[in-house]
């Protein structure tokens, strides 16, 4: 199923349908837009056809200064099969040409009331994101002080109970089991909810909870960047953990990467509080304050320190 | 690893109920089970992401395992979706 159609730019932007209603369902697959100025004034060798094109006070002028018959053929030759999209802004009409070739070819003719550039940059931001690449993990995610954390592991290890016990402690669900993750940009990786089972919790035992409702809108969020995760594994005693928290991990996500800590699980840790910590720390390394490196250099000095002393 | 593509057969669909069975059938497994419809690939021993991607009846669907029992995990996994009534 395509991602985007013109059917969505409709009800996103609040445009009006002019004509070509039939193609409303063409796919929308870049996310570049066309300005057809050049190809108004017959210059057809490079027309990027597979773009939405936007028409604006400056190609309708010039439109108007051309003979019947050039009108007829410029507009034939802009409504392409492939074109996705036809979009005249700052509610200008539109010229008869267009809608009779639109109506033959089908393809959607829509009205914005907004400047054109204004529109084609929100328009743009609108497709990249739409159409950014994605991909769904298996884990939680949840807001905890303002960082997006994944919190990840095998199945029945306790996810959804810390993501819980997060939630009670004031932080927020933004979904649970299965976070669908878009990256806008490289490094830039938005997580939300399958639309199905926004605001759900299953907890075992319990059932499927609803947390928007049980603790009200303040405990959920729709969406969140991803930068921190916690993957948290049964403890294996023939495992080494990390002990000191210098060390970096990082999990690959379609292009990019995020910090990855790795949390044994065991009767006794609370994981919820750990998870917690483990966000504040994330954040204050990232505000240029590393604990465990401000202290192995001041182990390291004392010992030299140390051996300075010995030495006389 | 063992993939199979199967066609759902349930009349009404995989509802809540069935996918909890789904779900627990696959829990038994040693191997990791995902599903995919269309682009979306999910773990199929989590029975959020199994009720998320709503599989309904006549839909196909792409059983996958990884592990020491992948093999039977996948013909199990795969017969319960095609079954036409499950009891």
């Amino acid at each position: 199923m395509p991602k985007v159609r013109a059917v969505d730019l409709l009800e996103k932007f609040d445009l009006e349908l002019v004509s070509g209603e039939e193609g409303l369902h063409r796919p929308i697959k870049l996310s570049d837009l066309s300005r057809p100025g050049l190809e108004i004034a017959g210059f057809f060798d490079y027309y990027p056809a597979e773009r939405v094109q936007l028409i604006g006070m400056t190609e309708l002028s010039f439109f108007q200064r051309l003979s019947p018959g050039e009108k007829k053929e410029r507009m034939d030759k802009l409504c392409d099969y492939e074109t996705p999209a036809i979009i005249v802004s700052r509610n200008l009409s539109v010229p008869v040409e267009l809608i009779e070739a639109s109506e033959a070819y089908s393809v959607p003719v829509m009205r914005s009331k907004m400047t054109t550039t204004k529109f084609s940059s929100q328009l743009t931001n609108y497709l990249e994101s739409m159409l950014a690449p994605t991909t769904a993990i298996h884990g939680v995610l949840v807001d905890i002080y303002g960082i997006g954390v994944l919190i990840t592991g095998q199945s029945g290890v306790g996810k959804s109970e810390t993501a819980l016990e997060l939630v009670k402690r004031g932080h927020r669900l933004v979904a649970d089991d299965c976070v669908e993750i878009r990256q806008e940009d490289i490094g830039r990786l938005v997580g939300n909810s399958p639309e199905l089972i926004e605001h759900l919790l299953e907890i075992r035992g319990l059932g499927i909870i609803n947390v928007m409702t049980l603790f009200g809108a303040g405990a959920v969020r729709s969406h969140k960047i991803i930068t921190l995760n916690v993957n948290l594994e049964l403890w294996d005693p023939e495992k080494q953990y990390d002990r000191l928290g210098i060390e970096e991990d990082k999990l690959p996500i379609l292009d990019s990467e995020i910090t990855k800590i790795t949390l044994p699980v065991r009767p006794g840790r609370n994981l919820a509080v750990i998870i917690e910590v483990a966000a504040m720390n994330f954040r204050l390394k990232r505000m240029g304050v590393n604990a465990a490196q401000d202290f192995t250099d001041k182990l390291a000095g004392a010992i030299n320190d140390a051996g300075i002393t010995e030495k006389q | 690893m063992a993939e199979k593509t199967v066609q759902v057969q349930l009349k009404s669909g995989l509802q809540a109920r069935p996918a909890a069975l789904f779900v627990q059938e696959a829990t038994r497994f040693n191997s990791e089970i995902f599903l995919k419809k269309d682009n979306k690939k999910i773990n199929a021993k989590s029975i959020m992401g199994i009720m998320s991607i709503a599989l309904s009846n006549g839909e196909e669907v792409t059983i996958s395992a990884e592990g020491r029992d992948s093999e039977e995990a996948v013909e199990t996994m795969a017969s319960l979706i095609e079954r036409e009534e499950w009891s």
